[in-house]
């Protein structure tokens, strides 16, 4: 039984996933904007809680703030909107992942279970954001092992990006979906704490440093 | 209306303010030097300035005023009111303008009678600049709101008018001995009408700036409201009516939600011009049309068109070719959306350095790309014949059963 907090501010939308979501999958609080958000999180201690990256009072970025340190929670970013900032910048804030809120109720089942092993969660949007920073630019990497993503990596992304499930992408590159999981993880590292510009630059969009 | 109804407001408190002026007396409040003025001019209901300057000329004219103001001093009881202290740099202003043209008055005779009536006119357009209602200054500043460098010129030869017009003054009609005293006059009056309309300038300039702002943001709600009305509740309308058949409501919502995100978060990219662009809207109109969501991820982009070489001219080959990868493209959405029956197509769309790659992909029943009939057109000519007569390839993975991926390569033009 995996716990999930939801912090949304539409009730309507909490209801909808609350009913969406699959057996295994146990609700153990709500809340609407951060301050709520943060002291239910602090209270129930949820493995998992799924985040509105726009809510009232500073979005799902403060609450990772607020919460850095203090909770073994992690957390799954949804949003309605593309916005490379918001995508980049709430997963730079600590979010192991980041799903679209049109992600069918199967599919967001399938993604909080992940991230509760530790797993990270990419939608092919934010694949597509990654592949773009990280993407050949003639600026020389400051550190090599956090500025660049390996060919390997980028094989996956780019699967990802067209639409292919971790199970998939298995077949088709003949790895593991264990190994599949690793290299996502690896992207997801160097996507928290490359100092690449383009990165710099999405989250200084979202007054992030 | 929401426009007029402040204005209606302010004329509401000026009526009532009218009202309430039944008996003359000396105001506390905003008064100089025993409040004579600003009573006056609020029993006149004329702006106080005017009667400060009608004062201060009849005090320089004969002395007049000076009598008048001690009457009224004496005769006319104060109002109790809370007040603040003074404006000492009026005070001051005033009493320059006084003493100044008592000056000129008194040592430059010749002078007198001609500058007068330049007095006169000049505070008489300070007065009619600070008396006009807000449209009205709204309406000259207008006329004149030419650009920078026209505004310079046109101060720079009114200074230099004003300079001469002086210059000429004083070299008829006053006699050498006169001259310094003539300048020191007028200087000191220049100065006292100077810091007297500075304030009123200031704020008739905060007023047109703060109008400015409210313009803009009204301009910006009226532009928000203009499209709200014009797509989101039109489209809610439409999906009420449309609202038995699920398919269309999915539909129109969808074709809503891509709109107003194009709107708020993109950046406004031609699709005539821009690959990417291009490949966005191409899913959209497959999408509003089959009914199907495609998703769409790029990564990259280049011109559709781009000036190549030293010459700049466009290279209309490479242009065509990438037009034509991109009908490919469409074809291959709208066989994934009529005939596979997934419930959403993905494009994956590639722009690396020369190459640019097309993933077309869907989760359906695919097919036996060998059954297709010979005389089938969709996928042999508008895909992959297409592909091949422009340098490109087309690859198509499927099998009944297990969806279909269609990969379009292209290499373009290496840049010179």
């Amino acid at each position: 039984m995996t716990t999930v907090v939801l912090v949304d501010d539409h009730q309507m939308f909490r209801t909808g996933v609350k009913a969406e979501l699959g057996a295994g999958i146990e609700v153990v609080g709500e809340a609407f904007d951060v301050d709520s958000a943060v002291a239910v999180i602090k209270e129930a201690g949820p493995e998992v809680v799924l985040l509105d990256v726009h809510l009232p009072g500073g979005g799902g970025i403060e609450v990772l703030r607020r919460l850095h340190g203090s909770t073994q929670a992690k957390f799954l970013a949804l949003s309605v909107s593309d916005a490379a900032e918001d995508v980049i910048g709430v997963v730079r804030g600590g979010a192991r992942g980041y799903v679209t809120k049109t992600i069918s109720g199967p599919e967001l089942t399938d993604a909080i279970g992940r991230v509760a092993e530790g797993d990270a969660v990419f939608s092919p949007r934010l694949a597509g954001f990654v592949l773009d920073a990280f993407s050949a630019t003639d600026a020389p990497a400051i550190d090599p092992e956090l500025d660049q993503i390996t060919q390997r990596e980028r094989e996956v992304l780019r699967l990802i990006a067209r639409g292919y499930a971790y199970k998939e992408i298995a077949k088709e590159l003949f790895i593991s979906v264990k190994t599949v999981e690793t290299h996502v993880s690896s992207v997801l590292r160097k996507l928290q704490l490359s100092n690449r510009h383009e990165l710099s630059r999405w989250a200084a969009a979202r007054r992030l440093v | 209306m929401r426009i007029t109804a402040p204005a209606c407001d302010h004329l509401g408190v000026m009526s009532e303010e009218a009202r309430q002026t039944g008996r003359l007396d000396r105001r506390a409040d905003g008064r100089l030097v025993a409040g004579v003025c600003a009573g006056l001019a609020q029993h006149l209901g004329l702006e106080v300035v005017i009667v400060r300057l009608a004062f201060v000329l009849t005090i320089v004219a004969d002395g007049i005023g000076l009598a008048a103001y001690l009457a009224f001093w004496v005769l006319v009881p104060q109002r109790y009111e809370p007040h603040r202290g003074r404006d000492w740099i009026q005070v001051l202003s005033y009493g320059a303008l006084t003493v100044g043209a008592s000056l000129l008055t008194a040592s430059a005779d010749a002078a007198q009678a001609a500058l007068w009536p330049v007095v006169v006119v000049g505070l008489g357009g300070a007065i009619l600049w600070q008396q006009a209602s807000g449209d009205q200054r709204q309406r000259w500043m207008r006329t004149t709101a030419h650009p920078l460098r026209r505004m310079w010129r046109r101060s720079l030869l009114g200074a230099l008018l004003v300079i001469v017009g002086i210059g000429t003054f004083v070299a008829q009609r006053v006699q050498a001995d006169q001259v310094r005293q003539v300048f020191i006059a007028t200087a000191v009056i220049l100065t006292g009408v100077a810091v007297i309309a500075t304030p009123w300038l200031l704020r008739l300039w905060q007023d047109l700036d703060t109008e400015r702002r409210e313009r803009v943001r009204s301009e910006e709600r009226a532009e928000l409201a203009a499209h709200v009305h014009d797509s989101v509740l039109h489209t809610l309308t439409l999906i009420q009516r449309n609202a038995h058949d699920p398919r269309e409501v999915a539909r129109l919502a969808r074709s809503q939600e891509r709109e107003l995100r194009t709107w708020l978060y993109a950046p406004r990219a031609d699709p005539d011009e821009m690959f990417a662009a291009a490949v966005q809207k191409i899913a959209g109109e497959v999408e509003d049309h089959h009914g199907v969501p495609v998703e769409v991820v790029c990564v990259g982009d280049c011109a559709l068109s781009e000036p190549r070489g030293d010459s700049g001219d466009r290279m209309a080959g490479g242009d065509m070719r990438l037009v034509a990868v991109l009908q490919a493209a469409r074809e291959a959405m709208v066989n994934a959306a009529k005939y596979s029956g997934a419930g959403s197509v993905s494009v994956y769309a590639e722009v690396e350095g020369d190459s640019v790659e097309i993933f077309v992909r869907d989760r359906g029943k695919g097919f036996d790309i060998d059954a297709i009939p010979t005389d089938r057109m969709g996928v042999r000519g508008s895909i992959i014949g297409r592909m091949e007569r422009n340098g490109g390839t087309a690859t198509i993975r499927t099998a009944p059963g297990e969806g279909t991926e269609v990969r379009l390569e292209f290499k373009r033009e290496p840049r010179k």
